[in-house]
Protein backbone atom coordinates (compact mmCIF):
# COMPACT_ATOMS: atom_id res chain seq x y z
CA UNK A 1 0.00 0.00 0.00
CA UNK A 2 1.39 3.33 -1.11
CA UNK A 3 1.08 6.42 1.05
CA UNK A 4 -1.10 7.82 -1.73
CA UNK A 5 -3.64 5.10 -0.89
CA UNK A 6 -3.27 5.70 2.84
CA UNK A 7 -4.11 9.30 1.98
CA UNK A 8 -7.36 8.20 0.31
CA UNK A 9 -8.56 5.92 3.14
CA UNK A 10 -10.61 6.83 6.16
CA UNK A 11 -12.36 4.83 8.85
CA UNK A 12 -15.72 3.62 7.53
CA UNK A 13 -17.18 2.48 10.85
CA UNK A 14 -20.74 3.62 11.44
CA UNK A 15 -20.94 6.74 13.58
CA UNK A 16 -17.26 7.70 13.31
CA UNK A 17 -16.91 11.38 12.44
CA UNK A 18 -13.13 11.85 12.61
CA UNK A 19 -11.92 8.86 10.67
CA UNK A 20 -9.00 10.51 8.89
CA UNK A 21 -6.10 10.01 8.75
CA UNK A 22 -5.79 6.42 9.83
CA UNK A 23 -2.81 5.83 12.10
CA UNK A 24 -0.30 3.28 10.93
CA UNK A 25 1.00 0.30 12.78
CA UNK A 26 4.13 -0.66 10.91
CA UNK A 27 5.28 -4.25 10.56
CA UNK A 28 7.22 -4.16 7.32
CA UNK A 29 7.99 -1.38 4.85
CA UNK A 30 9.22 -1.99 1.30
CA UNK A 31 10.54 0.46 -1.27
CA UNK A 32 9.76 0.04 -4.96
CA UNK A 33 11.24 2.26 -7.64
CA UNK A 34 8.62 4.05 -9.74
CA UNK A 35 9.17 6.13 -12.91
CA UNK A 36 9.28 9.81 -12.07
CA UNK A 37 6.50 11.86 -13.66
CA UNK A 38 6.44 15.54 -12.68
CA UNK A 39 3.08 16.26 -14.33
CA UNK A 40 1.41 13.44 -12.42
CA UNK A 41 2.88 14.71 -9.15
CA UNK A 42 1.70 18.28 -9.78
CA UNK A 43 -1.71 16.87 -10.54
CA UNK A 44 -1.83 14.77 -7.36
CA UNK A 45 -0.53 17.56 -5.17
CA UNK A 46 -3.92 19.28 -5.17
CA UNK A 47 -5.65 16.04 -4.22
CA UNK A 48 -3.42 14.99 -1.35
CA UNK A 49 -3.90 15.95 2.31
CA UNK A 50 -0.42 17.18 3.07
CA UNK A 51 -0.35 16.69 6.83
CA UNK A 52 -1.51 13.12 6.51
CA UNK A 53 1.23 12.46 3.96
CA UNK A 54 3.91 13.95 6.20
CA UNK A 55 2.74 11.95 9.21
CA UNK A 56 2.44 8.82 7.10
CA UNK A 57 5.93 9.17 5.69
CA UNK A 58 7.36 9.68 9.19
CA UNK A 59 5.58 6.53 10.34
CA UNK A 60 7.34 4.67 7.53
CA UNK A 61 10.70 6.15 8.52
CA UNK A 62 11.05 8.93 5.94
CA UNK A 63 11.62 12.40 7.39
CA UNK A 64 12.48 14.52 4.35
CA UNK A 65 9.07 16.05 3.58
CA UNK A 66 8.61 19.67 4.73
CA UNK A 67 5.81 20.24 7.24
CA UNK A 68 4.52 23.24 5.34
CA UNK A 69 4.04 23.44 1.61
CA UNK A 70 2.89 25.87 -1.01
CA UNK A 71 2.29 25.29 -4.67
CA UNK A 72 5.39 27.28 -5.71
CA UNK A 73 7.43 24.33 -4.41
CA UNK A 74 6.15 22.32 -7.36
CA UNK A 75 8.76 24.15 -9.44
CA UNK A 76 11.56 22.59 -7.41
CA UNK A 77 12.97 19.33 -8.70
CA UNK A 78 14.35 18.48 -5.30
CA UNK A 79 10.93 18.85 -3.68
CA UNK A 80 9.21 16.85 -6.42
CA UNK A 81 11.62 13.96 -5.97
CA UNK A 82 10.94 13.82 -2.24
CA UNK A 83 7.20 14.04 -2.85
CA UNK A 84 7.50 11.27 -5.47
CA UNK A 85 9.39 9.01 -3.08
CA UNK A 86 6.97 9.49 -0.20
CA UNK A 87 3.80 9.27 -2.25
CA UNK A 88 4.61 6.36 -4.53
CA UNK A 89 7.75 4.44 -3.58
CA UNK A 90 7.21 3.70 0.11
CA UNK A 91 4.82 0.82 0.76
CA UNK A 92 3.33 -0.47 3.97
CA UNK A 93 3.67 -4.19 3.32
CA UNK A 94 2.59 -5.61 6.68
CA UNK A 95 0.91 -3.85 9.54
CA UNK A 96 -2.39 -2.18 10.21
CA UNK A 97 -4.39 0.99 9.85
CA UNK A 98 -5.94 2.23 13.07
CA UNK A 99 -9.16 4.22 13.27
CA UNK A 100 -8.20 7.43 15.14
CA UNK A 101 -11.55 7.58 16.89
CA UNK A 102 -12.29 3.99 17.93
CA UNK A 103 -8.87 2.34 17.77
CA UNK A 104 -10.30 -0.39 15.48
CA UNK A 105 -7.48 -2.15 13.58
CA UNK A 106 -7.74 -2.69 9.82
CA UNK A 107 -5.05 -5.23 8.92
CA UNK A 108 -2.65 -4.66 6.03
CA UNK A 109 -1.26 -7.91 4.69
CA UNK A 110 1.00 -8.34 1.64
CA UNK A 111 0.47 -4.64 0.96
CA UNK A 112 -3.34 -4.87 0.89
CA UNK A 113 -5.54 -3.17 3.48
CA UNK A 114 -8.72 -4.96 4.53
CA UNK A 115 -11.50 -2.44 5.23
CA UNK A 116 -14.31 -4.99 5.56
CA UNK A 117 -16.50 -4.28 8.57
CA UNK A 118 -18.20 -6.59 11.04
CA UNK A 119 -21.99 -6.59 11.00
CA UNK A 120 -22.28 -4.39 14.07
CA UNK A 121 -19.99 -1.74 12.53
CA UNK A 122 -21.98 -1.09 9.34
CA UNK B 1 3.84 -1.90 -42.52
CA UNK B 2 3.64 -2.31 -38.80
CA UNK B 3 0.29 -1.80 -37.11
CA UNK B 4 0.47 -1.09 -33.41
CA UNK B 5 -1.95 -3.30 -31.54
CA UNK B 6 -2.82 -1.83 -28.15
CA UNK B 7 -1.87 -4.09 -25.31
CA UNK B 8 -4.39 -5.67 -22.96
CA UNK B 9 -4.03 -8.36 -20.29
CA UNK B 10 -2.98 -11.76 -21.62
CA UNK B 11 -5.12 -14.68 -20.50
CA UNK B 12 -2.16 -17.00 -19.74
CA UNK B 13 -0.85 -14.35 -17.33
CA UNK B 14 -4.20 -13.88 -15.56
CA UNK B 15 -4.07 -15.64 -12.22
CA UNK B 16 -6.97 -17.70 -10.84
CA UNK B 17 -8.45 -19.25 -7.73
CA UNK B 18 -11.48 -21.56 -7.25
CA UNK B 19 -13.33 -18.81 -5.37
CA UNK B 20 -12.60 -16.05 -7.91
CA UNK B 21 -14.49 -15.15 -11.09
CA UNK B 22 -12.43 -15.98 -14.19
CA UNK B 23 -12.53 -13.58 -17.14
CA UNK B 24 -15.66 -14.40 -19.10
CA UNK B 25 -17.80 -12.96 -21.93
CA UNK B 26 -18.78 -9.97 -19.78
CA UNK B 27 -15.17 -9.19 -18.90
CA UNK B 28 -14.16 -9.44 -22.58
CA UNK B 29 -17.07 -7.22 -23.61
CA UNK B 30 -15.99 -4.55 -21.12
CA UNK B 31 -12.36 -4.63 -22.26
CA UNK B 32 -13.46 -4.58 -25.92
CA UNK B 33 -15.55 -1.50 -25.15
CA UNK B 34 -12.54 0.16 -23.48
CA UNK B 35 -10.39 -0.72 -26.49
CA UNK B 36 -12.96 0.75 -28.86
CA UNK B 37 -12.99 3.91 -26.76
CA UNK B 38 -9.21 3.98 -26.38
CA UNK B 39 -8.61 7.10 -28.48
CA UNK B 40 -11.04 9.04 -26.27
CA UNK B 41 -9.47 7.61 -23.12
CA UNK B 42 -5.99 8.64 -24.22
CA UNK B 43 -7.19 12.13 -24.98
CA UNK B 44 -9.03 12.23 -21.64
CA UNK B 45 -5.73 11.75 -19.76
CA UNK B 46 -7.30 10.41 -16.57
CA UNK B 47 -5.26 10.91 -13.44
CA UNK B 48 -7.25 8.57 -11.18
CA UNK B 49 -8.66 5.29 -12.57
CA UNK B 50 -10.62 2.86 -10.46
CA UNK B 51 -12.31 -0.51 -10.70
CA UNK B 52 -14.98 -1.74 -8.28
CA UNK B 53 -15.16 -5.56 -8.13
CA UNK B 54 -11.83 -6.39 -9.81
CA UNK B 55 -12.15 -10.23 -9.65
CA UNK B 56 -9.21 -11.74 -11.53
CA UNK B 57 -7.76 -8.32 -12.35
CA UNK B 58 -8.25 -8.82 -16.09
CA UNK B 59 -10.09 -5.53 -16.61
CA UNK B 60 -8.02 -3.11 -14.51
CA UNK B 61 -4.78 -4.61 -15.87
CA UNK B 62 -6.09 -4.16 -19.41
CA UNK B 63 -7.08 -0.57 -18.67
CA UNK B 64 -3.62 0.21 -17.29
CA UNK B 65 -1.95 -1.43 -20.31
CA UNK B 66 -4.13 0.16 -22.96
CA UNK B 67 -3.57 3.58 -21.44
CA UNK B 68 0.11 2.85 -21.88
CA UNK B 69 2.08 2.64 -18.69
CA UNK B 70 1.39 3.52 -15.16
CA UNK B 71 3.34 6.60 -14.31
CA UNK B 72 0.77 9.12 -15.51
CA UNK B 73 -2.19 7.87 -13.48
CA UNK B 74 -3.12 6.38 -10.13
CA UNK B 75 -4.89 3.02 -10.48
CA UNK B 76 -6.91 1.62 -7.60
CA UNK B 77 -9.21 -1.41 -7.45
CA UNK B 78 -11.47 -2.96 -4.83
CA UNK B 79 -13.22 -6.26 -4.30
CA UNK B 80 -15.26 -7.61 -1.41
CA UNK B 81 -13.67 -11.04 -1.88
CA UNK B 82 -10.15 -11.14 -0.37
CA UNK B 83 -9.14 -14.01 -2.69
CA UNK B 84 -10.06 -11.87 -5.69
CA UNK B 85 -7.85 -9.03 -4.51
CA UNK B 86 -4.89 -11.41 -4.10
CA UNK B 87 -5.49 -12.87 -7.56
CA UNK B 88 -5.69 -9.36 -9.03
CA UNK B 89 -2.38 -8.57 -7.36
CA UNK B 90 -0.76 -11.58 -9.07
CA UNK B 91 -2.29 -10.70 -12.44
CA UNK B 92 -1.06 -7.12 -12.25
CA UNK B 93 2.45 -8.15 -11.24
CA UNK B 94 2.63 -10.74 -14.04
CA UNK B 95 2.03 -7.87 -16.48
CA UNK B 96 4.59 -5.57 -14.86
CA UNK B 97 1.97 -3.00 -13.84
CA UNK B 98 1.07 -1.46 -10.54
CA UNK B 99 -2.45 -1.05 -9.17
CA UNK B 100 -3.28 -0.22 -5.57
CA UNK B 101 -5.75 -2.65 -3.99
CA UNK B 102 -8.24 -2.50 -1.15
CA UNK B 103 -10.46 -5.27 0.19
CA UNK B 104 -13.76 -3.54 0.81
CA UNK B 105 -17.47 -3.35 0.07
CA UNK B 106 -17.80 -1.23 -3.10
CA UNK B 107 -15.67 1.82 -2.13
CA UNK B 108 -16.28 1.88 1.60
CA UNK B 109 -13.42 3.70 3.34
CA UNK B 110 -12.43 5.41 0.08
CA UNK B 111 -15.61 7.35 -0.71
CA UNK B 112 -14.88 10.33 1.50
CA UNK B 113 -11.44 11.13 0.23
CA UNK B 114 -12.08 10.10 -3.37
CA UNK B 115 -15.04 12.48 -3.45
CA UNK B 116 -15.16 13.92 -7.00
CA UNK B 117 -11.65 12.67 -7.86
CA UNK B 118 -12.12 9.60 -10.07
CA UNK B 119 -11.73 10.27 -13.80
CA UNK B 120 -12.40 6.75 -15.05
CA UNK B 121 -14.44 4.13 -13.18
CA UNK B 122 -14.97 0.63 -14.59
CA UNK B 123 -17.48 -1.80 -13.09
CA UNK B 124 -18.50 -5.32 -14.05
CA UNK B 125 -20.87 -5.93 -11.15
CA UNK B 126 -22.67 -9.08 -10.02
CA UNK B 127 -25.66 -8.65 -12.33
CA UNK B 128 -27.40 -12.04 -12.55
CA UNK B 129 -31.00 -12.09 -11.28
CA UNK B 130 -31.01 -14.43 -8.26
CA UNK B 131 -32.94 -14.96 -5.04
CA UNK B 132 -32.28 -12.09 -2.68
CA UNK B 133 -30.48 -14.20 -0.08
CA UNK B 134 -27.67 -15.11 -2.49
CA UNK B 135 -26.46 -11.51 -2.74
CA UNK B 136 -23.29 -10.86 -0.77
CA UNK B 137 -22.75 -14.53 0.10
CA UNK B 138 -19.10 -15.23 0.61
CA UNK B 139 -16.90 -16.55 -2.18
CA UNK B 140 -17.75 -17.12 -5.82
CA UNK B 141 -21.54 -16.67 -5.47
CA UNK B 142 -21.05 -12.98 -4.71
CA UNK B 143 -19.36 -12.55 -8.07
CA UNK B 144 -22.61 -12.98 -9.97
CA UNK B 145 -25.57 -12.89 -7.54
CA UNK B 146 -27.47 -9.67 -8.16
CA UNK B 147 -30.84 -10.23 -6.44
CA UNK B 148 -34.14 -9.10 -7.99
CA UNK B 149 -33.54 -8.10 -11.63
CA UNK B 150 -29.83 -8.39 -10.84
CA UNK B 151 -29.95 -4.82 -9.59
CA UNK B 152 -29.07 -5.10 -5.87
CA UNK B 153 -25.36 -4.34 -6.12
CA UNK B 154 -25.69 -2.10 -9.18
CA UNK B 155 -28.18 0.10 -7.32
CA UNK B 156 -25.76 0.42 -4.42
CA UNK B 157 -22.85 1.25 -6.74
CA UNK B 158 -24.58 4.03 -8.72
CA UNK B 159 -24.81 6.58 -5.85
CA UNK B 160 -21.20 5.83 -4.90
CA UNK B 161 -20.14 6.38 -8.51
CA UNK B 162 -22.00 9.69 -8.52
CA UNK B 163 -20.09 10.69 -5.41
CA UNK B 164 -16.56 9.75 -6.46
CA UNK B 165 -16.62 10.61 -10.18
CA UNK B 166 -14.83 13.86 -10.96
CA UNK B 167 -16.53 16.59 -12.99
CA UNK B 168 -15.02 15.05 -16.09
CA UNK B 169 -15.41 11.47 -14.81
CA UNK B 170 -16.54 8.57 -16.97
CA UNK B 171 -18.23 5.38 -15.76
CA UNK B 172 -18.16 2.18 -17.83
CA UNK B 173 -20.75 -0.29 -16.51
CA UNK B 174 -21.59 -3.83 -17.61
CA UNK B 175 -25.30 -4.67 -17.57
CA UNK B 176 -27.69 -7.34 -18.85
CA UNK B 177 -31.03 -6.64 -20.53
CA UNK B 178 -32.65 -8.10 -17.39
CA UNK B 179 -31.07 -5.24 -15.38
CA UNK B 180 -33.06 -2.75 -17.49
CA UNK B 181 -30.18 -0.59 -18.75
CA UNK B 182 -32.68 1.98 -20.02
CA UNK B 183 -33.91 2.51 -16.48
CA UNK B 184 -30.31 2.83 -15.22
CA UNK B 185 -29.63 5.52 -17.81
CA UNK B 186 -32.84 7.38 -16.93
CA UNK B 187 -32.07 7.20 -13.23
CA UNK B 188 -28.59 8.62 -13.81
CA UNK B 189 -30.00 11.20 -16.18
CA UNK B 190 -31.93 12.65 -13.26
CA UNK B 191 -28.58 13.18 -11.56
CA UNK B 192 -27.25 14.98 -14.64
CA UNK B 193 -25.55 12.18 -16.51
CA UNK B 194 -25.51 11.66 -20.23
CA UNK B 195 -25.14 8.07 -21.33
CA UNK B 196 -24.48 5.86 -24.29
CA UNK B 197 -24.60 2.13 -24.89
CA UNK B 198 -21.13 1.73 -26.37
CA UNK B 199 -21.29 -2.01 -26.90
CA UNK B 200 -24.03 -4.57 -27.14
CA UNK B 201 -23.29 -8.27 -27.40
CA UNK B 202 -25.45 -11.36 -27.29
CA UNK B 203 -23.91 -14.59 -26.15
CA UNK B 204 -25.67 -17.93 -25.77
CA UNK B 205 -26.88 -17.04 -22.29
CA UNK B 206 -26.77 -13.29 -22.01
CA UNK B 207 -27.54 -10.05 -23.77
CA UNK B 208 -24.80 -7.72 -22.54
CA UNK B 209 -24.78 -3.92 -22.69
CA UNK B 210 -21.79 -1.77 -21.80
CA UNK B 211 -23.01 1.66 -20.74
CA UNK B 212 -20.77 4.70 -20.65
CA UNK B 213 -22.01 7.50 -18.39
CA UNK B 214 -20.61 10.98 -17.83
CA UNK B 215 -21.68 14.18 -16.12
CA UNK B 216 -23.19 16.61 -18.56
CA UNK B 217 -24.23 20.08 -17.51
CA UNK B 218 -26.77 20.31 -20.32
CA UNK B 219 -28.48 17.11 -19.21
CA UNK B 220 -28.71 18.47 -15.70
CA UNK B 221 -30.22 21.73 -16.93
CA UNK B 222 -32.75 19.94 -19.08
CA UNK B 223 -33.70 17.69 -16.19
CA UNK B 224 -34.20 20.64 -13.90
CA UNK B 225 -36.38 22.34 -16.47
CA UNK B 226 -38.46 19.22 -16.76
CA UNK B 227 -39.13 18.86 -13.08
CA UNK B 228 -42.58 20.39 -13.57
CA UNK B 229 -45.48 19.18 -15.69
CA UNK B 230 -43.39 18.31 -18.68
CA UNK B 231 -41.60 15.61 -16.81
CA UNK B 232 -44.48 13.16 -16.76
CA UNK B 233 -44.99 13.59 -20.47
CA UNK B 234 -41.39 13.08 -21.26
CA UNK B 235 -40.93 9.96 -19.22
CA UNK B 236 -44.09 8.57 -20.77
CA UNK B 237 -42.80 9.38 -24.21
CA UNK B 238 -39.42 7.90 -23.62
CA UNK B 239 -40.44 4.54 -22.28
CA UNK B 240 -41.88 2.99 -25.43
CA UNK B 241 -38.82 3.82 -27.52
CA UNK B 242 -37.20 0.50 -28.39
CA UNK B 243 -33.67 0.30 -27.10
CA UNK B 244 -31.47 1.42 -29.98
CA UNK B 245 -28.15 -0.19 -30.80
CA UNK B 246 -26.35 2.99 -29.90
CA UNK B 247 -28.26 5.57 -27.98
CA UNK B 248 -27.09 8.95 -26.84
CA UNK B 249 -28.73 11.08 -24.24
CA UNK B 250 -27.33 14.42 -23.30
CA UNK B 251 -24.82 15.96 -25.66
CA UNK B 252 -26.69 14.88 -28.71
CA UNK B 253 -30.05 14.23 -27.18
CA UNK B 254 -32.12 16.28 -29.61
CA UNK B 255 -31.79 13.57 -32.21
CA UNK B 256 -33.37 11.04 -29.95
CA UNK B 257 -36.57 12.79 -29.12
C1 LIG C 1 -18.85 -10.34 -12.49
S1 LIG C 1 -17.44 -10.33 -11.43
C2 LIG C 1 -16.32 -9.32 -12.39
C3 LIG C 1 -14.87 -9.60 -12.13
C4 LIG C 1 -13.88 -8.85 -13.05
N1 LIG C 1 -13.98 -7.43 -12.90
C5 LIG C 1 -14.14 -9.22 -14.49
O1 LIG C 1 -14.69 -8.38 -15.22
O2 LIG C 1 -13.79 -10.33 -14.89
C6 LIG C 1 -17.96 -9.24 -10.11
C7 LIG C 1 -16.92 -8.98 -9.02
O3 LIG C 1 -17.47 -8.04 -8.07
C8 LIG C 1 -17.14 -8.46 -6.76
N2 LIG C 1 -18.14 -7.90 -5.84
C9 LIG C 1 -19.39 -8.37 -5.59
N3 LIG C 1 -20.01 -7.59 -4.69
C10 LIG C 1 -19.13 -6.61 -4.36
C11 LIG C 1 -19.17 -5.49 -3.45
N4 LIG C 1 -20.26 -5.25 -2.71
N5 LIG C 1 -18.08 -4.71 -3.36
C12 LIG C 1 -16.97 -4.96 -4.10
N6 LIG C 1 -16.87 -5.99 -4.96
C13 LIG C 1 -17.94 -6.80 -5.10
C14 LIG C 1 -17.11 -9.96 -6.83
O4 LIG C 1 -16.34 -10.51 -5.78
C15 LIG C 1 -16.52 -10.20 -8.22
O5 LIG C 1 -15.12 -10.30 -8.16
Amino acid sequence: MRLLTHNMLSSNIKGVTNGFPLRMEVGKVVEKTVDFNADFLRNMFAKVEWNALVEGSKALGYFELPDNVESSMLESDEFLHKFHHALLELHLEQGALICPETGRRFPVSKGIPNMLLHEDEV
Amino acid sequence: MCIMIPKIAQIPLVSSHPEVYDPCDDSFALVDALLADRANLLEHQPSICMEIGCGSGYVITSLALLLGGNSSAYYIATDINPHAVRVTQETIEAHGCHVELVITDIASGLEKRLNRLVDVLVVNPPYVPTPEEEVGCSGITSSWAGGVNGRDVIDRILPVADKILSDRGWLYLVTLSENNPLDICLQMRRKGYASRIILQRSTQEENLHIIKLWRDSETLLEENECMGLKKTNRVKNMNPIPFPQVSVWGCDSRNNR
